[in-house]
This record gives C-alpha cells, sequence and structure tokens, in this order.
C-alpha cells in the first residue's frame, strides 16, 4: 500500500473514532440509550451475517443472544462472578448452545435450516418460559448486576449512566468486529466462501461443509452471546419475550436492508434503520407504525434493492472515482 | 412496538392462568398456540369422558388447522414461496367478523362471507405485487411475506386497537353427549365447514380442468405451460383459495378464539409444524398432519400443560426435519 492510502486510511479510522466517541456528547439522554443499544445492536447483526458467510440463513440467532444474556445474568447472579467475567462466559454458553443445536440443524440447508432454526430457538424459549426455578419463567430474571463501578484517576465511572456503558460496549464492539473480520480475512473465512458459493465443489476438494457451517454458527452463537450479556447487565432485566421472532424479524431486517456482501453492510443497515425509527417515528408520534414501516422496508428492498444500502455505497464510490479521474 | 408486545404477552399470560374459566364460556384459552382446547373441570368427569371430550376439542382443532395448513401447502405447491404472512390471513378474516358481525351488525354468516371475498382479494394482490416479481427467489419470496405480516399486523393494531376484541357467541348452544362431554355448535358448525371445504377442495382437484392444471403447475411448472395452461393465471388461482381458506378459518373461528392483532403468530408456528411433519408440497400429508398434531397437542395440554404441549410439538417438528426433512408424505424436495 502506497503512503499516502495508510495515511488516508489511518486518518478515516481516527475521524470514525473521533466521532464515535464526541457522539453521546451531543445526544439527549433517551438518545443516549439507544446508542448503547445500537452498539449492542451492531454485534448483533455482525454476527448474524457471520452465519449468513456460509450461504445459511438462521431465524434462531436472536435466542443465542438470549442464551447470552442469560447464561451471563444468571452468572454473575448465582455464582456471584465478576460482571465482565460473566460476560464471557455467557458468550460461552451460547457458543455451546449453538454447537449442540447445529448437530441437527445442519442436517438441513435452505428453507428447511431456516424453519429448523426457528423451532430450536422457540424450544428454548418456551423452555426459559417453563422453568421458572433457574430461569424466572415469564416474566424472566431481575436484578441483575451491573458492571462493577470503578475510580480512574479520582473521577468515579458509574455504569447505570449510558455515557460510560456506551465506551465500555463500543470498546467490546471493536473487539468483536475486528475478531469476525480477522476470522473472514483468514483461510478459514474463504473456505466459508467456498462453503456458500460450490458446496459440492467445495466438499469435492476434500473441505468439510457441515463441520464449516458448525463452525460458523458456534462463533456467530458465542458474539450473539456477548451482545447477549451486554444487554442483560444494562437494562438488568432479561424475558423470554425479549428474545422471541419479532426481534429476529427486526435483525433480519437489518442485515437484508444493509446487505450482507461485506462487513460495513449490516452496520449500515441497522445504523441507517435505528437512526430513521428514532427521528422519523419517535419524533412525529408514530411509534404505533413501527412494524408497518419496517415491513414496507423490507418490502422495498428485496424488490428494489436486493443487494442492499451497501450496493449503493459501491456504486457511489466508482461514480465517484471516475469523477475524479475525469477531474485529474 | 414493545408496548405492543408487552401487552400481548400479558393477553396471553393472563390466559393460560385463566384456561378453566375461558372453559366455561365455550372460549378456547389455554397454551401459547391459542386454539388450546378448553376442558370442563375435571371433577365432573371421570377417565372415559375426559378423554372423550378431549378427542372431540382434538377434532375441532384439526379441523380448522387443516384448513389453514392446506391453504398454504396450495400456494407452496404453485408458487414456490412459503408465505409467512398466512397467519395474518386468518387474523384478517376474524377481523372481517368483527367488522361486519360486530361492527355492521350484520348476520354471521354475511361476516363469513365478506372475510372470504376480502382476504381472497389481499391474496390476489399479494401474488401480484410481491410474489409475482420474485418467482424465482424463494428466500426472497419468504423475506416480503415476512415484511407484509409486520405490515397487516400494525395494520390491524392501528385500526382495531391492541387489545382483544369481544365477539359475542353466535349461538349458544351446546351438543351434549353425557354428563361431560359435550360439543359447542359453533365448533361443530367449524368441523363440518372444514369437511365440506375440504371435501370440496379435492373434487375440485381431481375432476375439474382448472383443478388438473392447478396440480399440473404444482408438479412441473414448464411442461404446464407446453401444455397450453396459463401458470400466472392458475397462480392467482391457488392464491385466492390459498388465502380464502385461511379467511374462513379465521371468520368461523372468529367467535371461538381469542381475537387480537397478533392471533397469527400461534397459527403460522402451528401450521408450520403441521406442514412440515406432512411434507412440504402435500396436501394429504398436510391434513393427516393436522389431525396427529392436534390430537397430539390437545391430550398434552389436557394431561400436563399448554407450554409442554408446545415444547413436544416443536420437538415433534425437529425430529421429522432430521430424521425425513421431506416429511412425512412428502416425495419432492422443492425448497
Amino acid at each position: 500500500m502506497p503512503d499516502f492510502l495508510r495515511l488516508r486510511c489511518l486518518l478515516a479510522w481516527t475521524a470514525l473514532a473521533v466521532l464515535l466517541c464526541a457522539l453521546p456528547f451531543f445526544l439527549s439522554y433517551s438518545q443516549k440509550e439507544v446508542l448503547v443499544f445500537t452498539t449492542i445492536n451492531v454485534i448483533l447483526v455482525v454476527s448474524y451475517r457471520h452465519l449468513t458467510l456460509t450461504g445459511e440463513w438462521s431465524l434462531g440467532h436472536v435466542v443465542m443472544m438470549g442464551c447470552g444474556a442469560y447464561g451471563s445474568a444468571l452468572a454473575s447472579k448465582q455464582l456471584g462472578l465478576a460482571v465482565p467475567l460473566s460476560m464471557l462466559l455467557g458468550g460461552v454458553c451460547a457458543a455451546l448452545v449453538g454447537w449442540l443445536l447445529s448437530y441437527p440443524l445442519f442436517r438441513m440447508r435452505g428453507f428447511y435450516f431456516l424453519i429448523g432454526s426457528f423451532a430450536a430457538g422457540e424450544v428454548i424459549r418456551l423452555l426459559w418460559k417453563r422453568f421458572r426455578d433457574p430461569f424466572g419463567g415469564a416474566k424472566g430474571l431481575k436484578r441483575i448486576p451491573g458492571l462493577e463501578e470503578f475510580e480512574l484517576v479520582g473521577l468515579r465511572v458509574d455504569f447505570f449512566d449510558p455515557v460510560p456503558y456506551y465506551f465500555f460496549s463500543l470498546a467490546v464492539a471493536a473487539i468483536c468486529i475486528w475478531l469476525l473480520w480477522r476470522i473472514e480475512r483468514s483461510p478459514l473465512g474463504w473456505s466459508y466462501h467456498a462453503v456458500h458459493l460450490g458446496d459440492d465443489l467445495a466438499r469435492s476438494v476434500g473441505i468439510p461443509t457441515r463441520q464449516l457451517r458448525r463452525r460458523a454458527m458456534v462463533t456467530a452463537s458465542f458474539f450473539a452471546g456477548i451482545s447477549g450479556a451486554l444487554l442483560a447487565h444494562y437494562v438488568g432485566t432479561v424475558n423470554p419475550s425479549r428474545f422471541n421472532v419479532e426481534e429476529m424479524v427486526y435483525v433480519l431486517t437489518w442485515a437484508i436492508v444493509g446487505g450482507v456482501a461485506t462487513l460495513y453492510g449490516p452496520i449500515l443497515g441497522v445504523v441507517s434503520l435505528t437512526i430513521v425509527n428514532e427521528i422519523v417515528l419517535r419524533e412525529f408520534g408514530l411509534d404505533q407504525w413501527r412494524p408497518f414501516f419496517y415491513g414496507a422496508l423490507l418490502i422495498a428492498s428485496v424488490l428494489f434493492l436486493p443487494k442492499g444500502l451497501e450496493s449503493l455505497v459501491a456504486s457511489a464510490r466508482s461514480m465517484l472515482s471516475r469523477l475524479w479521474s475525469r477531474l485529474a | 412496538m414493545a408496548t405492543c408486545l408487552l401487552s400481548t404477552w400479558r393477553i396471553s399470560g393472563r390466559c393460560i392462568t385463566s384456561a378453566a374459566r375461558t372453559a366455561l364460556n365455550g372460549k378456547s384459552g389455554g397454551g401459547f398456540f391459542s386454539f388450546s382446547s378448553a376442558v370442563a373441570p375435571s371433577s365432573l368427569q371421570n377417565m372415559p369422558e375426559l378423554l372423550l371430550q378431549t378427542f372431540l376439542n382434538a377434532t375441532y382443532a384439526a379441523s380448522y388447522i387443516a384448513l389453514i395448513a392446506v391453504g398454504l401447502v396450495l400456494i407452496f405447491g404453485v408458487m414456490g414461496v412459503i408465505n409467512f404472512a398466512h397467519g395474518e390471513l386468518y387474523m384478517l378474516g376474524a377481523y372481517g367478523v368483527v367488522a361486519v358481525y360486530v361492527g355492521a351488525q350484520q348476520s354471521f354468516l354475511l361476516a363469513v362471507a365478506v372475510g372470504l371475498i376480502f382476504v381472497g382479494t389481499v391474496g390476489l394482490l399479494m401474488e401480484r405485487a410481491l410474489f409475482r416479481p420474485l418467482r424465482d427467489n424463494p428466500l426472497s419470496g419468504l423475506v416480503a411475506s415476512i415484511g407484509l405480516l409486520l405490515i397487516l399486523q400494525a395494520l390491524a393494531a392501528i385500526f382495531f386497537g391492541v387489545r382483544m376484541e369481544h365477539i359475542p357467541p353466535v349461538t349458544q348452544e351446546v351438543l351434549r353427549f353425557s354428563d361431560g362431554v359435550s360439543l359447542p355448535l359453533q365448533r361443530f358448525f367449524v368441523i363440518v365447514a372444514a369437511v365440506v371445504l375440504l371435501a370440496g377442495l379435492w373434487m375440485f382437484l381431481k375432476y375439474t380442468r382448472f383443478g388438473w392444471a392447478l396440480r399440473a403447475s404444482a408438479e412441473d411448472r414448464e411442461a404446464a405451460q407446453l401444455q397450453g395452461i396459463s401458470v400466472a393465471r392458475i397462480a392467482q388461482l391457488a392464491m385466492v383459495i390459498g388465502a380464502g381458506l385461511a379467511g374462513i378459518a379465521g371468520a368461523l373461528t372468529a367467535p371461538l378464539v381469542r381475537v387480537y392483532p397478533y392471533m397469527g403468530h400461534s397459527v403460522i408456528v402451528t401450521v408450520f409444524i403441521v406442514i412440515i411433519v406432512g411434507g412440504v408440497g402435500s396436501l394429504e400429508g398436510a391434513v393427516i398432519a393436522a389431525i396427529v398434531y392436534a390430537f397430539v397437542h390437545t391430550f398434552v395440554t389436557t394431561f400436563f400443560d399448554g407450554v409442554v404441549a408446545d415444547i413436544v410439538g416443536l420437538l415433534l417438528m425437529l425430529i421429522v426435519l432430521v430424521i425425513r426433512p421431506t416429511g412425512l408424505f412428502g416425495a419432492r424436495d422443492r425448497a
């Protein structure tokens, strides 16, 4: 990479980091809370995209998030572990559930996988509802301990406030996205693409496709679990209906509206839809129309923009470079 | 949205605790999948009577699940798209009754007819606007139908409110077989209507030219087109019949179930289980699986509880998916 390009790259990342760090100081309290949830959703939707790399679309991903939330909440509440540790444990818990489910689910492909993952997720959700003893039944778990506050050079950092929690989840999100990006760029990631684009061909050159799909699902479940744990310790409660199929439909909408060909596609989807949701719907008091709006957007993007918002970015970039070359 | 969801869950939560009370009113409440049957307090019954009563409840559940599932299978067979919004078509049928029978004070039969025509029209529009442009892309068709599901739910919630509708019973009469075994006349009508409609559909598919054309284009679209069948016209026909069946099921059961904008969710879960167990694309399989599922679910609900019954149903589907993904009666694999 030439030096000036590297410099430009560095500048762009610094600008993004500064922007993200400055952002909460320009927002109202409720908008800061939305910012925290958006950061958590970014981790969720990026991990969802990781699973779609292998070409399979799941309808149980939000339940994996729930596994992380329940696992982490129980670890900190019942076992009394420190919250960051229990968050990691929540991710491991979700990965474990994903690993167990991947054995029956990846006997199926395509539509059957979609329905199968939906059924499996629904079974888990009903188990949370049924067994009141560890999971708290339909009302879920309450009074989940928040992140421990600490003192930093005489400054008390209290994680009940959205701003410190935003920075914490931003750091976690950055690490998660970086890890997922590294995995995608590794030989393992390339074989995910091979599994997606040519299943039979990949198998014929010795790539164990089913095993790779399982691995993608375990990885995706782990990061979904981390996002669930972040949510649980911020909100302080988890209940089964937080992870129902409606929430899954929102994740699907973000992924489809943004597009899943690139890593930034789903992030673009979740951020732009959240902005539209907060500005257009909440400001004008049209909260009731939110599902309508999401549904219309889903249909419109499937019909008119099947490659998602990310395809707009790509075409805008090529148009700019053409313009640039004409000027130069 | 969050508040809407919360209130939905509160409604279902309340009905779980008051299953016995709703049972006495002849309204079905109970588990998460709202058809879970009403059983009279067991202190009045001995074991054979309880079994017989549960049998009648299961028959009722099977009849209207079969109606909805057959419509979904018909649409899938011809269009190759799984219609996620099918539960919402059922919901629209029920709201047709709310608008005409409760709102405009017309007769129940007229309300059912209006519901049928309205939902059939919606099906026709869906075919034109969504499924025809997305014909070669099953995943996109499915995603588009998820979008439509959200739209229909939101419209119902905005125009009718998220609260449960009160629909006065059409008739209070009860067919009483013995002290502990009875069948409300309304439920009996649903069973009769389902049998008549399914028999009519079977005759239509078996003995009319349109029926032959429909089956031919479900079998092989290109070959049917080569024979001079207008596949687009047949797709419209299948969509109208499929949607109409869901609409009529919703209209007929409206006084018997809890009518609220999110009632389609439990129905679509049930119907997915049924079509997977029966084999996606097999009409006979759907009917048989509806009967099997309704009996398993109703008996487990009666002897354990609603949530366990839901788990058993979902596990049944998962087992079928893992062992024989084409279902018990399905031969083809189109998805």
